[in-house]
């Protein structure tokens, strides 16, 4: 059997005891998936998995308070889920974890670069075992699935869920942690060269929030600091410096928190590369806590306790 | 009129016009179309993509400064001084849905009793050339909302690419003044080429969808919270969809205090955030994703129209369907309402 029906055995044999399992099903075109709510075994039909199903569902997660609801997860997904765990944010009583072991999704970016035309133009997409064979504005193309890969799966080091109810597929080997090349260089420039990047990137920035909204972690969803009057932390005037303002709020509140899942950029209808600022702050806390968000399943996050001398951070001994 | 532009005439009319004129266009930034304010040297991008966000900026722009208060000293009746838009602008290829946008706008910011005159002052002072579509995209429905790939509608020029340049044809005295450059040439034979363009333009979109139950059906599930559950459950009330779409016309105004200096702004809204109805009493009537998706839909395929005419507050453009980050699509929710059966 293939990995998608036994899943869909899977959720079968427990819906009955939840409120809806939270999968993938094909979106507007054959190019987009889109969230699938399972609520009876006729939206089971619909389910998807692959390389198109990117979402990170477990951003619904905290919407369900209080229901017993179930979740496809990815590897990286499932960093997610331990993280609102050890922050207890949910109850693990409350979710049933249908865990994937991932081949990787795509960037859709990173397909509109390759494509001979814009992918709103796309007429069918056939998925192979290591490429994707695209039509679009009456041109075929082969994609290598290994050149549209999203960035956090070429250094991804967790492909199959850490934590699940059921693990479905076959395990990977993980590969040893990796940098990304495109952040690296990013960090070799100069201040001056970031400064002057940021200036022209924050201009694009509508401040719609979706990075946010898009975001596991980002609880407070409607009690944001981004958008309370009083106190009035930020103007709601979109130049660049005010959002450039918002994403260090939203970098520092991830800070020990965030799991590179990568939502936040892929939700940005602007394109701003906002994983350099996630992948810079990761960094950060790694070498201070040597801690990765959603690794480690009962950890307490580095900010949520306190220590009178933390073994990294040399405060006394000046 | 009838003209003729080639492609590198445009960009030479772009830079021309940016002499004069705020001159925004499309223009790609790592992949990214966005509408910038052209300066001579930089690249027009009329064609890889539409461009992510709707022009709507240029008649409405995202802050806007309304008035601005200056107080020498505390004491002293602080000088309050209006900031209405100056100068002249033109919009160079935006999609006709990007056009027609702002005739959305028109009914509810002039009327006989309430103008705003921001808005006027923009609209009457902005140019907008159009390019009609060739091919429709997956998310694309202008023809369902009685529009077109080549709709003249809020446009002031539309051009059609033919060959290395473009049909231009004026809609407006406006557009016709800009058509007078020695930039154009006379389009000869071009212009039956590109009627066969439009044509073809429009029957690659297929069958419309009739959407003139639409108003009466989303009424009949205004309290049906169930539905709304339902239809909103991979929303992720974000302001996306908003933000991008050229007919959404909702703003907030807050001061933004300086030491004695203070400026009043009018900015973006979105029905998608908390915020949005939040009173100061605490009490929010749309407390949940729900009831804001209701509003959002309900706003654009029925209100709106029950009180304009009939007329949709949608161009069909499919921004908020491609650039949802979960992929929601609001021709499903309306066709949800649509084919609703107890």
């Amino acid at each position: 059997m293939s990995q998608l029906d036994d899943l869909k055995n899977a959720i079968k044999g427990r819906l009955g005891e939840l409120e809806c399992v939270i999968g993938w099903e094909q979106g507007y075109d054959s190019l987009h998936a889109t969230p699938l709510f399972i609520r009876s075994e006729a939206d089971l039909d619909r389910l998807i998995i692959g390389p198109l199903a990117v979402h990170n569902l477990v951003t619904y997660l905290t919407g369900f308070k209080g229901k017993k609801v179930g979740v496809v997860v990815k590897g990286c997904d499932s960093r997610s889920v331990i993280q609102l765990l050890n922050e207890k944010l949910i109850n693990r009583d409350d979710v049933v974890i249908f865990g994937l072991c991932c081949d990787g999704v795509v960037s859709q970016r990173k397909i509109r670069a390759a494509l001979p035309a814009d992918p709103g133009f796309v007429e069918s997409v056939e998925i192979g075992a290591s490429d994707l064979k695209v039509t679009v504005a009456g041109q075929a193309a082969t994609l290598r699935l290994s050149d549209v890969l999203a960035d956090k799966c070429l250094i991804c080091d967790t492909p199959d869920a850490i934590v699940s109810d059921v693990l479905i597929g076959t395990p990977h080997t993980p590969a040893p942690a990796a940098s990304l090349a495109c952040q690296d260089e990013f960090e070799a420039k100069s201040d001056a060269e970031k400064f002057a990047f940021w200036q022209e990137t924050m201009s694009r920035c509508i401040r719609c929030y979706a990075c946010r909204n898009a975001c596991p972690m980002c609880v407070c969803r409607d009690h944001c600091i981004a958008t309370s009057r009083d106190p009035l932390w930020l103007s709601q005037d979109n130049s660049p410096a005010e959002n450039m303002m918002f994403q260090m709020v939203h970098v520092s509140h991830l800070a020990g928190r965030c799991t590179e899942c990568g939502e936040c950029e892929r939700a940005c209808p602007v394109d701003i590369p906002l994983m350099l600022l996630r992948r810079y702050m990761n960094r950060q806390v790694k070498d201070v806590f040597e801690m990765q968000a959603g690794k480690v399943l009962d950890q307490t996050p580095p900010l949520l306790t306190f220590k009178v001398q933390e073994e990294r951070i040399n405060e006394r001994g000046w | 009129m009838e003209r003729f532009i080639t492609k590198e005439n445009l960009t030479r009319l772009a830079e021309e016009l940016a002499a004069t004129h705020r001159v925004l266009a499309p223009v790609a930034t790592c992949g990214t179309v966005t509408f910038r304010r052209f300066q001579p040297g930089m690249a027009l991008d009329l064609h890889s993509r539409m461009a992510a966000v709707s022009p709507k900026a240029a008649t409405f722009p995202q802050t806007e400064t309304l008035l601005t208060v200056k107080s020498e000293i505390p004491e002293k009746k602080p000088v309050i001084t209006e900031t209405l838009p100056q100068g002249k602008s033109v919009v160079i290829g935006c999609r006709p849905c990007g056009a027609r946008g702002k005739l959305i706008f028109n009914p509810v910011y002039e009327t006989d009793t309430t103008k705003d005159p921001y808005f006027i002052l923009r609209r009457d002072n902005t140019v907008f050339v159009s390019l009609a579509c060739d091919r429709p995209e997956t998310t694309c429905f202008c023809h369902s909302v009685g529009s077109g790939p080549a709709d003249p509608d809020g446009s002031d020029v539309l051009l059609t690419l033919v060959g290395d340049g473009y049909v231009a044809r004026s809609v407006t005295e406006a557009g016709e003044e800009i058509l007078k450059s020695a930039l154009f040439a006379d389009a000869g034979a071009k212009g039956k080429e590109a009627d066969a363009k439009n044509e073809k333009a429009r029957e690659m979109m297929g069958e419309a969808h009739d959407y003139v139950s639409a108003p009466a059906k989303l009424l009949a599930r205004f309290d049906d919270l169930d539905f709304w559950a339902a239809q909103s459950a991979k929303c992720i009330s974000c302001g996306a969809c908003t933000y991008m779409c050229p007919t959404c016309y909702c703003f907030n105004i807050t001061d933004d205090d300086q030491g004695l200096e203070s400026r009043r702004i009018r900015t973006w809204d979105n029905c998608m955030s908390h915020t949005f109805t939040l009173e100061g009493s605490g009490h929010n009537p749309r407390p949940t994703k729900a009831h804001r998706l209701k509003n959002r839909i309900g706003h654009k395929f029925s209100y709106y129209p029950d009180l304009h005419g009939g007329v949709m507050a949608c161009c069909g453009c499919g921004r908020c369907i491609k650039q949802c980050p979960a992929g929601v699509d609001i021709r499903q929710i309306v066709k949800a309402a649509q084919e609703y059966s107890e």
